[in-house]
């Protein structure tokens, strides 16, 4: 019988992200597939040896850009490992609500096309309507949803504005409510598990073979978790399950992550409690920042403080020490400073200027934490320059991707589509 | 000649219903899709400001089909590229014809049946008509050219001849209940009352298995989620995917005429048809003795009110069952088809006649 190839993709409604998969079919079976990537390399790793520590952190927004925070995360914390800094407590926990908000939203980015894969539009507009309302909490922190670089080497950017905990409140309700109606309709539907369970099944050692982390080494059975393995931040300090699943199919892997979308609704949770009673800040007779600089270009010096825009709350002087390290070399000084004062902006731009900025002494450096998808981990060399000798990205899908042809092969042309969308392939973070 | 004219008129006025009421399922399933999903839905399209909450959406959606541009890709086998969509939407709204809207009326001293063909082999006129539509599938997917294009016509094809077996067998044990090809007749024959005139003897209550059965089957001859596997938009785009403008547009419209049509059908064989519960040709004559005369023409205005309120649950529950469900594949399909369809409905007609041989 003669055999059919099939291009499937990089143009095509379902390959979100551009990958082609070529694919050899009798009739509607999959006999051979060949997966080729590299249509979103963007080569992230070359540019990062010729910019500075600190412009690198901006480009790991664009990486996983649906947990952005998950980047920056990594990156600063390599970056500090290699300065040998150490993080106030208060950033910690900011650092572990954001990290667990973006797993949430990298969760729910992979359920909502699941279901569309399938025919159940209904379901990719709840779980994306969620995810508005966690971007919702992203913007009024950060002030962007997807260009975050909130989390810098040293702390955070700034802190929580003052309606953080309502507007994290109803993100978690909606969140709950999306979660909740999304198992209503998917979980326990005959059509769902006809169309996922039994499919793409990977088996345990495979998928330790091929190198895979995260939810998809997880729906196999197998415990590991970067934030039980190698606890980073408070991840000991919090109560949470690590959800396992068991066959390794389409199934388990929906079903991880649903189960993982719940803990970390608890690791928030927790997290929130300890930094509820933030900082008190002042509203009234307060200096416009511009006021303080125009002073400052007369050589007056304006006593008081600043008033700081909504999303740079937290970067007065008396509470910068609880979101960024005290590491005067390694780290932007108080806005007070930089708008008043000669040595701060001096100090300033001893960071920022190329040439200048972070030296951090020879070395290299990799640390993992748990990403969206699996083990996320930079590795990065330094030769003593301000910038990087070499940066490299463990990124989790990669290993992932690898397995696709394999995973895809023997199943049906329709299979092939809610298995990629399964894995939750990020072209910008698979092609770099 | 009045005759003719007579005939004329209610092509006219029967086929400009079918599309309007097509037209009108496309707004519904804007609106319906959004109310599900948490969303407003069409709403913007005005004629003089006026707005209507959508109500004029559906023929802004039309002209823009119309003036869309028309493109033929130049390796498209054409014949058969531009017999599709033709035949799709041609074998979809003949059928609809032979459903009766109201009760036949008396004119010039005949019979005049209130549907475009009266005629008293309805049943198997609309399994024909309906077997001819695959042909629109066909020669979309291999007029194309194109590889998914082929692959959505292969499974159009399959999915739509395993399925009209199942409809044909499961409207078998209407057909043993009320024994008539004539559509209307059937309708006539679910005019009767049982326990003591308060139920009407419609064919969901007789049939009831053979009313599910005929209802999955033709959402699967429909090609819509849950069975839109020719369609399958994230995996093969369908087998019209080389299709453009209004060739792609009549390809759309047969889908929603398809729904008008498994709508109508539905209602006249299960759910009385345009009966409305104790109305007769002379008015209503109620189980606890009241009666309420009225002319001809209201009953006939009744009736096809009836009709249209029937028809537009059914289409509702037909979109509802769009919006919340995945899509089978293509193998599980054929498996529902076969091996429960089929002999469920052949347990059906063996459990009607036993029943009948027992009762009579």
């Amino acid at each position: 019988m003669e055999r059919m190839l099939l291009n499937i993709g990089p143009s095509h409604p379902a390959m979100h992200g551009t990958i082609q998969i070529k694919v050899e079919l009798d009739g509607e079976r999959v006999i051979k597939a060949d997966v080729e990537i590299g249509y979103l390399h963007r080569g992230f790793e070359k540019t990062a040896e010729n910019r500075t520590y600190i412009q690198i952190v901006p480009y790991t927004d664009r990486l996983n850009y649906v947990s952005p925070l998950l980047n920056n995360l990594a990156y600063a914390m390599a970056i500090e490992k290699l300065l040998g800094i150490d993080v106030p407590p208060r950033a910690k926990w900011l650092r572990m609500i954001f990290a667990e908000i973006s797993r949430i939203t990298d969760h729910l980015t992979c359920i909502a096309p699941i279901g569309m894969e399938l025919g159940a539009f209904t379901v990719f507009l709840y779980m994306i309507k969620a995810r508005e309302f966690l971007w919702d909490v992203l913007d009024a922190t950060t002030g962007a949803r997807l260009t975050t670089s909130y989390i810098r080497i040293g702390g955070v950017k700034a802190d929580v504005p003052e309606n953080f905990g309502e507007l994290l409140k109803k993100a978690i309700e909606e969140v709950k409510k999306a979660v909740k109606d999304v198992g209503g309709l998917l979980s326990k539907n005959p059509i769902f598990l006809k169309r996922t369970r039994d499919i793409a099944i990977v088996s345990q050692s495979d998928a330790l073979n091929y190198g895979f982390t995260g939810p998809v080494l997880r729906s196999t059975g197998y415990y590991y978790d970067v934030r039980k393995a190698f606890p980073y931040l408070y991840y000991d300090d919090v109560d949470f399950d690590v959800p396992l699943g068991e066959n390794g199919d389409n199934y388990d892997r929906y079903m991880v992550r649903m189960r993982e979308i719940e803990q970390s609704i608890r690791i928030i949770e927790q997290a929130f409690k300890k930094i509820e009673k933030g900082p008190v800040r002042e509203k009234e007779g307060l200096i416009e920042a511009y006021e303080a600089i125009k002073a400052s270009q007369r050589g007056e010096y304006l006593e008081g403080k600043l008033k700081l825009g909504p999303n740079l709350e937290g970067m007065e002087k008396e509470t910068y020490e609880s979101i960024m390290a005290n590491v005067p070399e390694y780290v932007p000084p108080p806005k007070e400073d930089l708008y008043r004062t000669i040595e701060g902006m001096i100090r300033h731009f001893k960071l920022i200027m190329s040439g200048h900025g972070i030296r951090p002494p020879k070395g290299e450096v990799y640390i993992p934490i748990e990403g969206g998808n699996g083990e996320l981990g930079f590795y990065i060399v330094s030769d003593g320059t301000d910038k990087p000798y070499r940066v490299h990205l463990r990124a989790p899908v990669f290993s992932i991707m690898s397995a696709l042809g394999k995973m895809i092969e023997g199943y049906y042309v329709a299979d092939v589509i809610p298995t990629f969308a399964s894995i939750n392939m990020i072209g910008g973070e698979l092609d770099r | 000649m009045e005759w003719v004219i007579a005939v004329a008129v209610k092509v006219i006025v029967i086929f400009t219903w079918a599309l309007l009421t097509v037209l009108y399922i496309t707004l519904l399933e804007r609106k319906e899709s959004a109310v599900i999903q948490d969303r407003i839905g069409a709403n913007r399209a005005s004629i003089l400001g006026l707005r209507l909450n959508g109500f004029f959406q559906p023929y802004a959606d039309a002209l823009k089909m119309f003036f869309k541009e028309d493109y033929t890709p130049p390796f498209v086998d054409k014949p058969f590229y531009y017999l599709a969509p033709l035949v799709s939407i041609v074998f979809a709204l003949i059928p609809v014809g032979a459903v009766p809207v109201a009760d036949s009326i008396g004119l010039f001293g005949r019979k005049f049946p209130l549907s475009v063909i009266g005629s008293n082999v309805g049943v198997v006129l609309i399994l024909s008509l309906l077997s001819l539509a695959v042909y629109g599938v066909i020669f979309g997917g291999y007029g194309s050219r194109n590889k998914y294009g082929v692959l959505g016509g292969m499974r159009g094809t399959a999915q739509a001849i395993s399925y009209e077996v199942a409809i044909g067998l499961s409207l078998v044990g209407v057909l043993m209940v009320f024994p008539s090809l004539d559509l209307n007749e059937i309708v006539h024959l679910q005019n009767r009352y049982i326990l003591g005139g308060w139920v009407p003897l419609w064919g969901i209550f007789l049939q009831p298995l053979a009313a599910v059965l005929f209802l999955i089957a033709g959402m699967a001859e429909n090609k819509r989620v849950p069975f839109d596997i020719p369609e399958g938009e994230s995996e093969i785009i369908g087998y019209f995917l080389e299709y453009s403008g209004m060739k792609f547009g009549m390809f759309f419209v047969a889908d929603f005429v398809e729904i008008l049509l498994l709508a109508a059908l539905f209602t006249t064989f299960f759910l009385g048809g345009y009966n409305l519960p104790w109305l007769f040709t002379e008015g209503f004559h109620f189980p606890w003795g009241g009666s309420l005369a009225m002319s001809p023409i209201i009953v006939r205005i009744v009736q096809f009110v009836t009709f249209n309120i029937k028809l537009w649950i059914m289409i509702w529950f037909l979109l509802l069952v769009r919006w919340t469900y995945p899509r089978y594949r293509f193998d599980q399909l054929m498996d529902l088809g076969w091996k429960s369809l089929v002999p469920l409905s052949i347990f059906n007609i063996l459990i009607t006649a036993a029943v009948m041989v027992v009762i009579r």
